[in-house]
């Protein structure tokens, strides 16, 4: 609850901040933000196409705060991605299955990848206490430099060299009914697989020996490994679901969303998705809505800087605003302190009435 | 009568708590004056004020009878206060005359005189008593003779108000009676001294007068020579409190726990238990004493499978553990109260609830193929908080963050009896505690003795290990010195073999 508020605050301190830059830029903020707005969410479409901007960041979003839950960063989303995505595009490309096995198989390839390229720095971690950032951060250009490498060589597009051959539309994750019904928005089935992953995590996170297990570990591994925790186990356990989900983004941006991987890019995607799981508080439910916010963001951007002069960096501009007040929410909560439990200051300090002789009552404030 | 410091009206408040309300204190010149109360009291924040640690919300404070603002520790400094921590503030590779002059450094042109300064330290050294080699490194000397250098840093910046936090907490027996001594000499030369302790037996040794506080609130100011403990206790805590153990002639029978020629590597990669072999039987308890860092914390790490084993074998009723996984030796019957509480003991940001499930959470009832069974948990905790006596701000829902150390520690001890394991390993059970905490935990651990089960009690305190065991086994620098019984030893023959003189085995 608490921190569904500072969330929220960050929020709109962070728009207000937006719309100062955008005065100082000579702009009508009320106008710039009406087009924001307007280019998201203004008809089917557009909210169909703001969803599925949203859906890789929900994925790489619940990768970084179910690492983080861990005690683990993992900044090696956009890797996992990667891998993820081309090896869906793989499939996507080799086989020729029924569109239901296929594309099965191409999130479980995805999943795989994903859960491979974070398997490595989990066990360097767990092994010889390789840093994290250090080792994800080295995977992620591993991935780079293989897509770089096998794209052109193994899938390279009719006539560009710098992405794959198109997948079939039968390859893909999106499906007739769902772009008829968001008016050909490029919405795509990986949506569902998002919300599904939410439930899923936050299932495993609130409900399960393993949530409880990983979230000690994460809290405080001492403790963990003194009650009997396997701690290395449960690092590489979590960096496996955390870089299974990344992969599974890798598949709904590659073959959803878009439907070819291009090569020599690093997805920004990965990077965001440590700002959603600021944002979202590291749950699974505030990842998700704070996904859905960015989506809001970035694909209304367009349509603001077609109708005004404001730059398209505003959006960006605007996420790492939001982003510095979730970050300093400390601040934002000592605000909310002073102003909401006045009361609770006597509370603390009760004196229980101890009669003398009396040798069970003993309390240490 | 004039006094050096006067403290008047002292109010310091925190966020939700008043930590100092109405508290005055006044130390004359020349005197000892001890300043007594249970955990939590106010007496780290009160000394924290006068020496501009803290600014006080109300209440003034007069050096000399001159009224003063101490907004941070140099003007303390300048005033001549100065303050012993408890954990000393020394580099390591330093010298005891570097360390001194450090912050202070003399010059001679632009060169340090570091041989001036020596010289004047060793004469301060030998005016006061305190032996302290000038030229020593910290790294080579004692904890005692590290905290001499302490006391030598403020004599040399001339404070002429010396205020000591627990002192005594890391000093052997021995060490304890020279501060004594020490102390003693330094008020004849015109120092005063604040001793800030819940030792009640240091304050009936030393002290002049003693002021007690209790909860923030100020109780009272005695001549600690019109006082007994017993009176400071009951200050100190509000109610009568019993300070002899009761408890019945142990009765062992077959060995729970046997540790043969164990031997482990500490954490700077050398071998800091050395060859130990014991055996803890079922209704007794034995107690390791020994000064901190003697291989207690490597020993008992090695027995709960936190620490690799390195020669030697341990057996846990009969079976061999020595390199089987934590978890196993919990289901084997092996519980541990840890040392620290707040790194081992719990996860400060779970609830208590959670918490109280740490080692039994992925078993029946708690968890169902692998799911968690909430009111099955909570109904185990609120067992454990209610019998324990464990206060909280919202029971079994609390975060254990938010409790007191106490409270915290009672919760430890409570999860670690309810598994009721064949062999409990209680390490420093009361370690920071008060009286009547203490009281209540020395009560347990016995109970648990009583019902056939094996303690193996590791305490930094003396006391309590001669009170509580049966038996007691004495560590230094890694290796058993000897084992005697409680019942036939006393504090002087156990000091000196912490201190490492050797007795032959009688057990």
């Amino acid at each position: 609850m608490r921190n569904t508020i500072v969330s929220i605050i960050a929020i709109i301190l962070g728009l207000i901040a937006g719309g100062i830059l955008m005065l100082v830029i000579g702009s009508n903020p009320i106008e710039g933000y009406s087009y924001l707005f307007q280019g998201s969410l203004k008809n089917i479409e557009r909210i169909g196409n703001t969803l599925a901007t949203a859906t890789p960041l929900v994925f790489t979003g619940l990768s970084v705060a179910f690492a983080f839950r861990t005690g683990l960063f993992n900044i090696g989303a956009s890797g996992q991605m990667l891998i993820g995505g081309l090896l869906a595009t793989a499939i996507g490309l080799t086989y020729d299955l029924s569109r239901p096995v296929l594309l099965l198989v191409m999130v479980l390839a995805g999943l795989i990848g994903g859960a491979l390229w974070a398997f490595i720095p989990g066990l360097l971690k767990a092994r010889f206490n390789v840093h994290e950032v250090v080792s994800t951060i080295m995977m992620n250009w591993i991935a780079y430099w293989t897509v770089y490498y096998v794209v052109p060589g193994y899938f390279k597009g009719d006539f560009l060299e710098t992405e794959s051959r198109k997948l079939p539309d039968s390859a893909t994750l999106r499906t007739p009914f769902l772009s008829d019904m968001f008016d050909g928005s490029y919405i795509n089935l990986g949506l569902f697989l998002a919300v599904i992953a939410t439930i899923i995590i936050a299932f495993i996170i609130n409900k399960t020996t393993l949530g409880y297990e990983l979230k000690a570990v994460g809290f405080n591994r001492f403790a963990a490994e003194y009650a009997g925790m396997r701690v290395n186990r449960n690092i590489i356990l979590s960096m496996l679901i955390s870089g299974g989900l990344a992969g599974i983004g890798g598949v709904a941006l590659y073959t959803g969303n878009a439907s070819s991987i291009q090569i020599g890019i690093l997805p920004t995607q990965g990077y965001d998705g440590i700002a959603v799981a600021l944002l979202g508080a590291n749950t699974p439910i505030g990842v998700f809505f704070a996904a859905i916010l960015f989506g809001i963001l970035y694909s209304g951007t367009g349509f603001m800087n077609a109708m005004t002069e404001i730059p398209p960096e505003l959006a960006n501009t605007i996420i790492a605003i939001i982003i510095y007040f979730a970050a300093t929410s400390i601040l934002i909560e000592r605000f909310l302190r002073k102003f909401w439990k006045p009361a609770s200051k006597e509370q603390d300090v009760v004196v229980p009435n101890v009669k003398k002789g009396e040798s069970k009552d003993v309390d240490n404030h | 009568m004039s006094y050096v410091v006067e403290m008047l009206n002292i109010r310091k408040e925190f966020p939700g708590i008043v930590a100092n309300d109405n508290i005055s204190l006044s130390l004359r010149k020349g005197e000892i004056h001890a300043l007594l109360g249970e955990n939590g009291a106010g007496k780290s924040t009160l000394m924290g004020v006068l020496f501009g640690m803290y600014q006080p919300e109300k209440g003034v404070i007069k050096v000399d009878g001159k009224e003063v603002r101490i907004t941070n520790p140099n003007v303390a400094n300048r005033l001549g206060i100065g303050m012993v921590h408890q954990h000393f503030k020394l580099v390591d590779n330093f010298t005891v005359t570097e360390n001194i002059i450090l912050g202070s450094e003399p010059v001679k042109g632009m060169v340090l005189d570091i041989d001036s300064a020596a010289k004047k330290i060793a004469e301060l050294s030998k005016h006061y008593g305190l032996n302290v080699d000038p030229h020593a490194k910290i790294e080579d000397i004692s904890v005692g003779m590290q905290q001499r250098v302490e006391i030598m840093k403020m004599l040399y910046r001339e404070a002429e108000v010396l205020i000591f936090d627990e002192p005594t907490a890391v000093l052997t027996p021995v060490e304890i009676k020279e501060l004594m001594k020490i102390m003693k000499n330094l008020i004849k030369e015109g120092k005063s001294i604040i001793i800030i302790t819940h030792k009640l037996k240091e304050i009936k040794a030393v002290a002049d007068r003693c002021t007690v506080i209790r909860r923030g609130k100020s109780i009272g100011t005695v001549n600690v020579a019109e006082a007994s403990e017993a009176s400071l206790a009951e200050m100190m805590v509000g109610r009568h409190v019993s300070f002899k153990v009761d408890k019945k002639e142990s009765t062992p029978s077959d060995v729970v726990l046997k540790i043969d020629g164990v031997s482990v590597k500490n954490n700077r990669k050398v071998l800091g238990v050395k060859d130990v072999s014991l055996e803890v039987k079922k209704g007794e308890i034995l107690g390791i004493a020994g000064v901190d860092g003697n291989g207690q914390s490597e020993l008992v790490e090695a027995i709960t499978g936190l620490r690799k084993v390195e020669a030697g074998r341990i057996f846990l009723n009969g079976e061999e553990i020595t390199n089987l996984p934590i978890k196993s030796r919990i289901q084997k019957g092996l519980g541990h109260i840890p040392e620290d509480r707040q790194k081992r003991g719990l996860v400060l940001d779970y609830t208590m609830e959670s918490n109280m499930v740490l080692e039994v959470y992925n078993k029946q009832p708690f968890s169902k193929y692998g799911l968690l069974n909430m009111p099955a948990i909570r109904k185990y905790a609120k067992n454990i908080l209610q019998n324990f006596d464990v206060r909280s701000g919202e029971g079994a829902a609390s975060i254990a963050r938010t409790l007191s150390g106490g409270n915290q520690q009672k919760a430890i001890i409570g999860r670690e009896l309810e598994l009721d394991p064949d062999l409990l390993i209680a390490v420093q059970p009361t370690r920071g505690l008060d009286v009547g905490s203490i009281e209540y935990i020395h009560r347990r651990l016995i109970e648990h003795r009583d019902k056939g089960k094996a303690v193996l009690l590791v305490s930094l305190e003396l006391d309590e290990v001669l009170q509580l065991s049966d038996r007691i086994a004495i560590v230094n620098n890694g290796e058993l010195v000897g084992e005697v019984k409680a019942s036939e030893t006393n504090e002087n023959e156990v000091g000196l073999m912490m201190a490492g003189v050797g007795k032959e085995r009688n057990v």
